[in-house]
């Protein structure tokens, strides 16, 4: 015999939750009302921060801005099944982790808005700035994972990018390190089907992103990304999996980028409004509602009033990232070194004499 | 003879010599259907195809790596990076390979093609969709390094690039893709790599500047009391010398403008060659006003770091005062 099967290979979808508000009892994850409760006003409050931002953005109040509409299932089910001691390797998408993990609002319109103060997170909070080159921060989450394993801590991180960032060496590279050392890492893709023009299925002749794990021997998982409990689910299994020590995990959230790349972006251009809309059907809010409502955590006189709170809470965080200062210039100098050297600090001082100089030929 | 943007003459470089090379295709992200982010390759696909306008997945890796073996396949690949922060990841490919291939295969092969990036601030965009990356690329030996400061050139040099025998790296200001029209030949003509231009003649100082900030320098020399000279390199690499030192011996007066940071930064290497060569005709420092050694900043800070006409007045002020 020359020929033998070595190993096969088969690729999972999971959903919990499905677009008429059923679950799946045996997959359900056991989450106390509280728990659901809080997933839906999370995702509301991301919707409107999102709604917010891309309105702040067309009144010129705000810088190019990804809109995540939709994809709050991803966003907030993998930051719930997350703990505050874990490691967020955030892509320029995540406005739902970001909000889940408790980063003030008017610091993250700040970010939008070029402030490189909107970077700064708070201590309890251990997201790192955004990386918008595409998968390059992956690796990254694999290092700080493997330093985790090395130090015997418990916490884990998590990477998340796109379909887009499938295509990169770097997931690539970051997959294989991972396996390879068995690092207490997630790697959580939000295929939402659109890299700026190029659909998934020009981005790669295999039918999922999961299976792309097979390849670095760990376990990956396609599940609905607009099925909030499904994301729980896989995430906090890989979670708890890689603090026990069993290695990373990919989890592909499958879901639908229902606005523009960017505010930049026109997407009339390449794909059909059909299409769009047809994934407005799956929407994850309103299926969540539907759930909720069916297990009575929630009637139309409660579900107002969350997204009041929402709205107020987003608007007093315009009010506040509004009112906040410019930075003070000289911060382009500050943070490069932890002691400048002496040639930076000569040319930090030519800069403070040039300023000065612009701003008395204004004032004559 | 057409007025053009800066983007529209690219567009129409492309669409030209598509027509006249079967060989050239572009490649990139969202180059096709989409027509660029940017719209430099608006329409082209309509009228070549998709098997010559080609969408790829994401991977500037890819696109560079695979360019390579494109030209040696006999394509003329014209790839497009969408924005200059997102090079980096193909940089590999561009120094370790495509610089090298024709040396390497002592002169066997080679891999003439052309890396189209958008670069520079002015734009107010998110983090590495602001950079100006001509200095990592012009230190390479092996390829040639473009930047245009106008429509004109653009579609001149653009066309050079396409029909040049050796790889050409083709850095687009997008600051000024829409901000302003010039008269552009509708049939061939080319623009020589290589070959820089005295865009404004004086006799006082000589600014030399390239992409966008030409622009810049241009406004700074019209505002100015003293007679201002300005030298356009138009390609980094290879550095047109004779007409920097023509004006240096003119001037005796020197100030070098770029928006890269301003340590081992191109100006550093025309600085280099004035000293070496032409440094009895001096009458004063050469002087360099650029982006300061800083990591290119938000779009908050953004207009702090970049050269403005009052740091080049200022900087003329002072050497003419020397």
């Amino acid at each position: 015999m020359t020929k033998k099967v070595l190993d096969k290979f088969s690729v999972e979808w999971m959903q919990v939750l499905d677009e008429n508000g059923r679950t799946d009892r045996k997959l359900m994850p056991k989450l106390a009302a509280k728990t659901v409760q809080k997933m839906y006003e999370m995702m509301v409050l991301t919707r409107v921060f999102d709604d917010k931002a891309f309105k702040l953005q067309r009144q010129g109040r705000l810088g190019t801005y990804g809109q995540s509409i939709g994809q709050e299932a991803s966003a907030v089910g993998s930051a719930m099944a997350l703990s505050k001691k874990d490691w967020i390797f955030p892509s320029f998408r995540e406005h739902g982790v970001f909000i889940t993990m408790g980063v003030p609002l008017a610091q993250y319109f700040q970010y939008w808005n070029g402030d490189e103060r909107g970077n700064i997170m708070p201590a309890d909070v251990n997201i790192l700035p955004v990386s918008v080159p595409v998968g390059t921060h992956i690796p990254h989450a694999v290092g700080l994972a493997w330093a985790m394993k090395m130090k015997k801590e418990r916490s884990v991180s998590a990477a998340y990018f796109g379909d887009g960032a499938t295509s990169k060496g770097d997931f690539h590279e970051a997959l294989n390190f991972a396996g390879v050392y068995k690092v207490p890492c997630v790697f959580i893709c939000q295929n939402n089907q659109w890299a700026i023009s190029l659909p998934f299925s020009r981005q790669t002749a295999a039918k999922t992103v999961a299976q792309k794990a097979v390849a670095y021997g760990i376990p990956g998982v396609r599940v609905d990304g607009n099925d909030v409990f499904a994301v729980y689910r896989a995430v906090k299994n890989a979670a708890d999996s890689a603090r026990k020590g069993n290695g990373p995990s990919l989890i592909e959230c499958f879901t639908y980028r229902m606005g523009d790349h960017t505010t930049s972006d026109d997407s009339k251009k390449y794909r059909q409004q059909k299409e769009v809309d047809a994934w407005r059907k799956k929407d994850p809010i309103m299926r969540l509602e539907k759930y909720m409502i069916k297990k009575k955590l929630l009637n139309e006189k409660k579900k107002v009033k969350i997204w009041e709170l929402a709205n107020s809470i987003v608007d007093k965080a315009v009010r506040e990232y509004e009112a906040i200062e410019r930075p003070d210039p000289t911060d382009m100098f500050r943070y490069l070194y932890r002691d400048m050297p002496k040639e930076l600090k000569d040319q930090l001082a030519e800069f403070q004499d040039t300023e000065k100089g612009k701003s008395s030929t204004k004032g004559a | 003879m057409t007025e053009l943007t800066f983007v529209e003459a690219v567009n129409f470089a492309l669409k030209q010599e598509m027509r006249r090379d079967k060989s050239i295709v572009i490649l990139g992200e969202d180059v096709g259907r989409d027509g660029g982010v940017f719209r430099a390759t608006d329409g082209i696909q309509r009228l070549y195809g998709e098997s010559r306008v080609i969408d790829t997945p994401l991977s500037e890796l890819g696109i560079v790596g695979a360019s390579l073996g494109l030209a040696l396949g006999g394509m003329k690949p014209v790839a497009e990076i969408q924005f200059d922060g997102f090079v980096y990841g193909a940089f590999d490919q561009v120094i370790s390979h495509i610089s090298r291939m024709r040396n390497r295969s002592r002169g066997r092969y080679s891999c003439p093609l052309v890396i189209r990036i958008p670069y520079g601030g002015g734009i107010k965009a998110i983090e590495h969709h602001s950079e100006t990356p001509e200095t990592y690329f012009s230190h390479v030996p092996g390829i040639k390094v473009v930047m245009p400061s106008g429509p004109y050139d653009a579609k001149g040099l653009l066309l050079s690039a396409m029909r040049d025998p050796d790889p050409v790296i083709f850095f687009e200001p997008k600051k000024i893709y829409r901000s302003f029209r010039e008269d552009v030949p509708d049939g061939d003509y080319t623009v020589p790599i290589g070959q820089a231009a005295v865009k404004k003649e004086g006799t006082d100082v000589t600014l030399i500047s390239w992409g966008s900030s030409v622009r810049t320098c241009l406004e700074a020399a019209n505002s100015s009391d003293k007679s201002v000279e300005v030298v356009d390199l138009r390609t980094i690499s290879p550095m047109d010398t004779d007409t920097i030192l023509n004006s240096v011996q003119k001037t005796g007066r020197v100030l070098i403008v770029h928006e890269a940071p301003r340590s081992f930064g191109a100006g550093a290497e025309v600085s280099a060659r004035i000293a070496e060569r032409s440094i009895l005709n001096l009458k004063a420092p050469i002087m360099r006003v650029t982006g300061y050694d800083v990591t290119t900043p938000y779009p908050k800070l953004e207009d702090y770091n970049l050269p403005d006409a009052y740091r080049i007045s200022r900087a003329i002020s002072k050497i003419m005062e020397f």
